[in-house]
């Protein structure tokens, strides 16, 4: 199963404030960690959000409305990912919690979702989910 | 049985650290069984103590501790009695506290591809190979491999204990082959993977869905020895092949279970990921500058059909010269089967079936579905409907997976339809 390890923007990031050389030292050997591993399948870091752009449609049926960042509510705006692929919830967690803090100035925060399985999308999912669970998949 | 959230999160920081710890006692007590035996002996002191306790800040080292501590405990009882524990004693490693992160990365990755030399060594069966690896290296338990082999778990589990045997009465050294010794090795290891992989991708006996853990199993333990041996451009030739071949997987079955031909796929719904994960592994494989190995060649052909959004616009020439010079590293007659398929589509159905008609002699293929199937297609392409529906008939005979026969069924029914128009 994949999980996104999706890293939280910060103040920091947001200002463009790259991180300590530690840090981004840290954070490459936790990549390579996972790559050793055989379950890191892609990760990148995100430029701030003041090179965003936002669509939202808040007329249903409407047109599109397109806003230029700036973002407000950082807590919202994410600042990079991490896309592994395992074999449980709890080793997706396991190695959440062996990333480095990502920012290290008390804002850093890692969340963690679980993508779609293709056959999720099915409409067999059920009969499919409950053979896993038969044969403790 | 219904684990608790400590036992489920201990048994994910099993499947993360065994394969380390069991490489890394197997360098210092030269026995795969002993060093499996003792990080188990590990696990289960962590899984009486760590839910009182809760986890340790580095489980991997914790757990490396516990076992070398239970080492030296057996080394001091049995010390006296058996000459090989004697030997064990003088290693240093095993008395010095453990701090993973001191350990260069370099050293770890080095003991894990002794340890994949070790349980795919040309010594044991190939079963034994694929059982053993998924045991040692993937930290599957012995029910789960069993699962996946549609087997008894005892049989599983005698083939593991016979193979740790084996391994051990032979001596077999724990070491990184040099050499000219180092390319057999090396293939042999990349067989037993790929193996691992098509029993999962192909499912060739009844039903099919507990084979995908077999393809993510390979596909990792590639992606690892791609990182531990990145000098091998047959390791990346490899992943590419299983990292596209996968890119396929939610296409090449119907909802109801049907095989999908790779033509009739819908290829928006091929993962883009895997693709790219693919083709740069095989960048990276030429990138080492050496020919083609029989890996790459296939994961080349893999990749054509991966970069053509249309299956009309797949660059059928370049496949079929692709082929032959797979035929020439790997001659086989199911290559030349394949080639003849990509001769047919690049430059027409004659052609194709000017080579198949050659294979018919070969004794190899006797029994082998996919000849007659070939052959039925290409007939039929050809407008030679009588020809072809005996083909297809014979062919479903032959296959022994039930959806491959239905589906050759219903093209020899079409075969019957096209006669009488």
């Amino acid at each position: 199963m994949r999980f996104m390890m999706i890293v939280k923007a910060t103040s920091d990031s947001e200002a463009g404030v790259m991180p300590s050389p530690e840090l981004l030292e840290a954070m490459l050997r936790y990549n390579e960690e996972l790559a050793k591993a055989g379950i890191l399948l892609a990760a990148d870091g995100l430029q701030s959000s003041s090179s965003g752009i936002r669509i939202s449609y808040p007329e249903p049926g409407g047109k599109p409305k397109v806003i230029d960042g700036p973002f407000t509510e950082t807590k919202e705006i994410i600042a990079g990912y991490t896309l592994i692929e395992v074999k449980s919830r709890e080793e997706a967690v396991e190695w959440a919690m062996r990333m480095p803090d990502p920012h290290g100035n008390g804002q850093g925060e890692i969340e963690l979702r679980q993508v779609f399985e293709p056959e999720e999308l099915s409409p067999h999912a059920g009969i499919q989910k409950q053979i896993r669970l038969q044969f403790k998949l | 049985m219904n684990m608790s959230k400590a036992e489920r999160t201990i048994d994910a920081i099993w499947r993360i650290e065994s394969a380390k710890l069991i490489a890394g006692l197997t360098r210092m007590v030269r026995d795969i069984g002993l060093a499996e035996d003792l990080a188990q002996d590990a696990l289960v002191i962590a899984l009486e103590r760590w839910p009182e306790s809760g986890i340790p800040d580095n489980p991997g080292a914790w757990l490396m501790t516990t076992a070398k501590r239970r080492a030296i405990d057996l080394l001091r009882r049995n010390k006296l009695r058996d000459q090989k524990y004697e030997e064990l004693a003088y290693h240093k490693d095993l008395y010095t506290e453990e701090d993973l992160d001191s350990r260069l990365d370099g050293e770890i990755g080095d003991d894990l591809l002794r340890l994949i030399f070790m349980t795919c060594h040309p010594i044991l069966s190939q079963e034994a190979r694929v059982a053993l690896t998924l045991r040692l290296l993937c930290g599957l338990t012995t029910d789960e491999i069993a699962h996946a082999f549609l087997a008894a778990e005892s049989t599983i589990a005698q083939r593991i204990v016979r193979a740790k045997r084996t391994l051990n009465s032979a001596k077999v050294p724990f070491e990184v082959p040099a050499g000219e010794e180092l390319n057999d090795r090396m293939s042999a290891v990349l067989e037993v993977i790929y193996l691992m992989f098509n029993e999962g991708y192909s499912a060739t006996a009844g039903e099919d869905w507990i084979r995908p853990l077999l393809c993510q199993e390979a596909l990792r333990i590639g992606r690892v020895l791609a990182e531990i041996a990145p000098a091998e451009p047959e390791v990346h030739g490899l992943v590419a092949l299983m990292e596209i071949q996968s890119s396929r997987f939610r296409t090449r079955v119907t909802r109801t279970g049907e095989p999908v031909l790779l033509l009739d796929q819908n290829r928006a719904l091929w993962d883009q990921l895997l693709i790219h994960r693919g083709l740069a592994a095989l960048e990276r494989s030429q990138k080492l500058g050496q020919p083609y190995g029989p890996y790459a060649l296939q994961a080349a052909i893999s990749a054509c059909h991966a970069k053509a959004h249309e299956a009309s616009e797949t660059d059928w020439p370049r496949i079929a010269a692709l082929y032959e010079a797979l035929s020439r590293v790997t001659p086989s007659p199911i290559v030349e089967l394949n080639r003849a398929v990509a001769i047919s589509m690049a430059f027409g159905p004659a052609f194709g079936l000017q080579i198949v008609d050659e294979l018919n002699a070969e004794p190899s293929l006797r029994g082998y579905h996919l000849l007659p199937s070939v052959r039925g297609d290409l007939l039929y392409k050809l407008n030679r409907f009588n020809e072809a529906q005996e083909e297809f008939e014979h062919a479903a005979s032959l296959t022994r997976n039930e959806r491959e026969r239905e589906l050759l069924l219903k093209r020899a029914a079409e075969c019957a339809v096209c006669k009488k128009k």
